[in-house]
């Protein structure tokens, strides 16, 4: 498929698992772990699907999602955002952010690769 | 055969001598000496005895020879109101000292709020009331002048008009002269009481000695007398009861309401004692000179000529009897009883006419005008000069309209009757606070109309201004309005008929006009002052001047600053004066400072005012100003109750909201806590979960991936035991259920043990920089404790010094008596923001290390706040500097 | 100032006092009440007496003896309860001549 996704996630072993996982699946994977740059790579790399964390160092993924949104050419770019807060309240505010798909972890690897391809199709 | 010229002659010389008299007791007086004889309870008694006038001297005898025993009855009142001086006169006494009232019209006025319509009302009616009672006085001198003159014959027969006005011109001289000498500001008189003292001495001994006389020299003894007591034509009982009942009544009103009878009792009284003194004196000199009333009656009656005038026993029996000097005394006796109450009498109304009319109008007049005091006291006293001259006038007027030949005891009635129209209104205004101005007027009025209508009037006879047949029939015919049968009642005697219709009526207009109409705030204020005057003036007490003021000072001073303050102010006043009471003398500094006190509590202009009537000059009472002082006062503590709620609620108001600020915190605390742990948790449980799928599910890893992955899952692990032991460890150390091990130890030693512990686990290597010279300090604490702190702080600095060499210097030192232990790297530092916060839970230093959950520094703050000492980020080092406070008690020196 | 000890004797003093003022507050009307009595007495009527029996008319030596010495009596008491109201506890009492 090559379709090309971005994670944005601190957590290193959690950026290991995931790029063992969808790169098995056919996905080019890149990873990137600062939350306050993390606009400018998705803006550069122009990725197909966004992973994104909540809990960043320097920008949290909720202001992440809203730039994007605001930005004509981010705005339908599929996002799939994980958690490890769990909270009912986050869930709101990432659907009010505009997110595509939301998940709380810890998560099973067949979830998240379903969702992944949920996501592409469509 | 004592000649008319030598009688004047002695009554000259008598005249000079109780001038003198007074004269010496007022220059005594004000050099203060003989202090003891002048305010002593025998001259309050004698001077009460202006009541006997000559009424009484000639009088009473001409009385009880026409009507037996019923001239007893003008004395029984007053001996009743006397004996009875604990219910009304008690009352008065002290209203008047404590109110500086001047006379009963003043009284009336202060009472119904310092009204002065009624002031003047009761004025004219007393100088009315009192007119026949002058006239009186005048009838019996010139009487027993002419009977002088007859007893010498013929040729010397004088005209009892003009000798009238000749006792009247002398009688008004001697007032002047007596009375209106000077100015007292009380309006007390102790030359002029002192003078009436004498006198009432002189007639009680002239009577007494007519008595003995005609007794024990005529009728030859006691059992004879009563012989002849009982075969006289008054020898039986022949009392008409509602007259017995009404005079005795009229007496004892007459004695409470005549002015002179209020300026002796009240106004002159100087201590509160002696009227009780006086409550037995006073009856037995009255029973005194009752005593030989009907013996003299009888005697006279016997022997002297039928057809002479019995009203002059008292003088013709001595001197049919031959006895001039008896005579003599008798006459000087009569002229005391006569001259003393036309001077208090006309002093009395004078003082009430003065201040209550001329003044007035007067200072109306001048309106603007800058009034001097020297000014004032000469119209003052012109004015009392000017209305002696017209009362004994109106009294000589009287005397010629009536004729000059009713009974004398006729004429005194109708006086008693006027004055006592002021009953009602004096009782209900000391008794009743419901007693209003438009009462009093009303009902002084209506009283005052009747009783100038049924009695006044119709006492100059028919004929003289009540035309007969008004008399008769009434006026226009209308038979109910007869003066003498008001409402048809008939059959009554003139004198019952006239009391009863005047004081029932007076005292029931009174009564349903106080209860209609509503007093005004003064009148509510005197009248509550007034009832209520035992509340108000404390314990009697001898007059002093200065300590009573002392004595005021402290009463108002207590109602305004409070009991407890102002008794401490006055005390320590009296301590520095050197002073053993706790009542300082009241020198201006302290009055001025008090005044200062007063004025923080009730502003400068109020504490002027109160303080000025107190030691100034008075024209508002003090106690005025004190009951208004007591109520702001309880207006104050009312209002101050109030702020004092409204202050406490709101205080509760701002602690429920900051209480319900804090819960709502907490609760946000405790959900970003919970998050926190949720996200610590969670994080390390995902990598585990997600590497322990791939190793179950993936098919065909390398054993170089798996044993990575696994390792993976391993360190996670690991991650979350340690998280799971920060959080418990912070939990207790929060808790305080932390158990302190305390031991003691060098600091050398905790600092290597903790450098070797976070250098064995940990990757990272940073050099560090001792100075060991510093370091011998003995510690007194939880060396573990102390020691994990130390480690974490080592620890955080060789995970997060980002210098390409990193090194910590770890730096002892005393600032003040605590020691202080310096955690330096070589770093960037942390930023500021992130300084505030970096001790609170999971707050992450390190960007790039997310190993740490973010619970070190906030267990190591707590740890030293266990172990008593702090532990705080320091500035201006150039690195990350962390600073471990520990106090004294914890380090010992080393030796 | 009262005394430490001596409570019971001052107590009873007042109570002294307060009932010698009770009966100086009653003498007036007992005062009254006597003096009345002569209301009671036959008045000499100038009418013959209708029927025997009828109260002959007080002589006026008795009268006179009767008030006088109600006049005196009252006198006495209130001279008596004077001096009995003198002895006041010395706080209420006067502190001497001013």
């Amino acid at each position: 498929m090559g379709k090309h996704v971005l994670l944005v996630e601190d957590e290193l072993n959690i950026v290991e698992a995931m790029r063992f996982l969808l790169s098995r699946d056919g996905w080019r994977v890149e990873a990137h772990s600062d939350g306050a740059s993390a606009v400018e790579v998705i803006r550069g790399t122009r990725p197909d699907l966004v992973v994104l964390d909540v809990m960043l160092p320097g920008k949290s993924g909720f202001d992440i999602l809203g730039e994007l949104r605001e930005d004509a050419t981010t705005a339908d770019l599929p996002v799939l955002m994980l958690t490890a807060r769990g909270q009912a309240r986050d869930r709101d505010m990432a659907e009010k952010a505009g997110v595509s798909r939301f998940m709380t972890k810890p998560f099973s690897n067949t979830e998240v690769l379903n969702a992944v391809r949920d996501l592409m199709r469509g | 055969m004592a000649s008319l010229n030598t009688l004047i002659a002695v009554c000259l010389i008598y005249v000079a001598f109780l001038f003198g008299v007074a004269f010496a007791a007022e220059r005594a007086g004000i050099r203060g000496r003989a202090g003891w004889l002048l305010r002593s309870p025998l001259v309050y008694t004698l001077s009460l005895s202006i009541y006997c006038t000559a009424w009484t001297f000639y009088g009473a005898v001409g009385y009880a020879a026409r009507s037996g025993l019923e001239y007893v009855t003008i004395y029984l009142g007053p001996s009743l109101v006397m004996i009875g001086w604990w219910w009304v006169l008690r009352r008065l006494v002290r209203i008047g000292r404590s109110h500086k009232v001047t006379s009963i019209a003043d009284l009336i006025s202060s009472r119904y709020g310092k009204s002065n319509t009624l002031a003047i009302v009761v004025t004219l009616m007393a100088v009315i009331g009192v007119t026949p009672y002058i006239a009186l006085q005048l009838q019996s001198v010139t009487l027993s002048l002419s009977i002088f003159a007859s007893a010498e014959g013929a040729a010397t027969r004088i005209d009892s008009a003009s000798s009238a006005l000749w006792v009247a011109a002398g009688l008004a001289l001697f007032t002047v002269l007596f009375g209106t000498r000077n100015l007292n500001a009380n309006e007390r008189h102790h030359g002029v009481v002192i003078a009436v003292a004498v006198e009432a001495v002189v007639k009680l001994v002239a009577l007494l000695a007519v008595g003995i006389f005609v007794v024990w020299g005529v009728a030859g003894g006691l059992p004879q007398t009563l012989a002849r007591i009982d075969a006289s034509p008054i020898g039986t009982w022949q009392m008409q009861g509602s007259r017995w009942a009404a005079l005795t009544v009229l007496s004892a009103a007459a004695f409470l309401c005549l002015p002179r009878m209020f300026q002796v009792m009240v106004v002159e009284n100087d201590d509160e004692r002696h009227l009780q003194i006086a409550s037995w004196a006073f009856p037995l000199y009255l029973m005194l000179m009752s005593l030989f009333v009907v013996p003299i009656a009888v005697v006279g009656l016997d022997l002297l000529p039928p057809g002479s005038n019995p009203d002059l026993f008292v003088l013709s029996l001595p001197l049919s009897q031959g006895r001039d000097g008896l005579a003599t005394l008798s006459f000087l006796g009569g002229f005391s009883s006569a001259t003393s109450m036309v001077i208090v009498a006309t002093l009395a109304l004078s003082t009430m006419v003065s201040n209550h009319v001329v003044m007035p109008i007067w200072l109306t007049l001048r309106t603007g005008g800058a009034t001097q005091s020297g000014d004032v006291r000469d119209v003052v006293i012109f004015a009392r000069r000017v209305s002696i001259l017209v009362i004994i006038a109106l009294g000589y007027v009287y005397y010629r309209a009536s004729g000059g030949s009713g009974a004398l005891a006729a004429i005194g009635l109708i006086s008693f009757a006027g004055v006592a129209q002021f009953l009602p209104v004096t009782l209900g205004g000391i008794f009743w606070r419901g007693a209003t101005r438009m009462g009093a007027l009303v009902g002084l009025g209506t009283g005052f109309g009747l009783w100038v209508y049924t009695m006044l009037l119709p006492g100059f006879g028919a004929g003289a201004i009540l035309p007969a047949g008004v008399i008769d029939a009434g006026p226009w015919g209308i038979s109910w309005l007869r003066p003498q049968a008001l409402f048809g009642v008939e059959g009554l005697d003139p004198t019952v008929h006239a009391v009863l219709w005047s004081l029932a009526l007076n005292s029931l207009s009174f009564v349903v006009v106080s209860l209609v109409t509503f007093p005004r705030p003064l009148e509510r204020l005197q009248g509550a002052q007034f009832v209520n005057i035992f509340d108000h003036s404390g314990q009697a007490r001898g007059w002093n001047a200065s300590v009573a003021e002392s004595e005021d000072l402290m009463i108002m001073a207590q109602r305004i600053l409070g009991a407890a303050e102002a008794q401490s102010l006055f005390q320590s006043e009296a301590r520095r004066q050197g002073l053993s009471g706790h009542l300082p003398e009241p020198t201006p500094k302290f009055v001025q400072g008090l005044e200062r006190e007063l004025a923080g509590s009730v502003g400068a202009a109020t504490a002027h005012a109160m303080i000025g009537q107190i030691v100034g000059g008075t024209s508002v009472s003090v106690q005025d100003l004190m009951a208004v002082a007591d109520e702001s006062a309880q207006m104050l503590e009312y209002s101050s109750q109030l702020e004092a709620k409204s202050r406490e609620l709101s205080q509760t108001a701002a602690q429920l909201r900051e209480a319900n600020e804090k819960l709502t915190e907490l609760s946000l605390q405790k959900d970003a806590f919970l998050s926190q742990i949720s996200h610590e948790l969670r994080t390390p449980m995902t990598s585990i979960r997600a590497f322990s799928e791939i190793l179950r599910d993936t098919e065909g890893l390398h054993p170089e991936e798996k044993t990575k992955y696994a390792s993976i899952i391993h360190v996670e692990t690991i991650r979350l035991t340690r998280l799971l032991d920060d959080l418990l460890d912070l939990s207790v150390l929060e808790n305080g259920q932390v158990t302190l091990n305390r031991q003691s130890g060098a600091l050398s030693d905790v600092l290597d043990h903790a450098i070797t512990t976070a250098q064995a686990s940990t990757d990272g290597r940073i050099a560090i920089r001792r100075s060991r010279g510093n370091e011998a300090v003995m510690l007194q604490t939880d060396l573990d404790r102390l020691s994990q702190v130390f480690i974490n702080l080592i620890t955080n600095a060789q995970k997060y010094c980002a210098a390409d060499a990193p090194a910590l210097t770890i730096d002892v030192a005393r600032d003040g008596g605590a020691v202080v232990v310096d955690f330096i790297d070589n770093g960037s530092g942390i930023p500021a923001q992130a300084r505030q916060v970096m001790f609170e839970k999971f707050s992450r230093l390190g960007l790039q290390d997310n190993k740490g959950a973010g619970l070190g520094l906030a267990i190591c703050r707590e740890i030293m706040h266990r172990l008593g000492g702090d532990v705080v980020y320091r500035t201006g080092t150039g690195g990350t500097a962390f600073r471990v406070i520990l106090p004294q008690a914890q380090s010992l020196a080393a030796q | 100032m009262p005394q430490p000890g001596t409570p019971l004797f001052l107590e009873r003093r007042s109570y002294r006092v307060r009932r010698v003022m009770d009966a100086v507050r009653l003498l007036p009307v007992l005062g009254l009440a006597l003096w009345m009595v002569p209301l009671l007495w036959p008045v000499a009527d100038p009418l013959p007496p209708v029927q025997d029996g009828a109260a002959t008319p007080v002589s006026m030596s008795a009268a006179l003896t009767y008030i006088f010495g109600v006049w005196a009596g009252l006198i006495v008491l209130c001279l008596l309860l004077w001096s009995r109201a003198r002895r006041i506890p010395p706080d209420t009492a006067p502190s001497g001549q001013g």
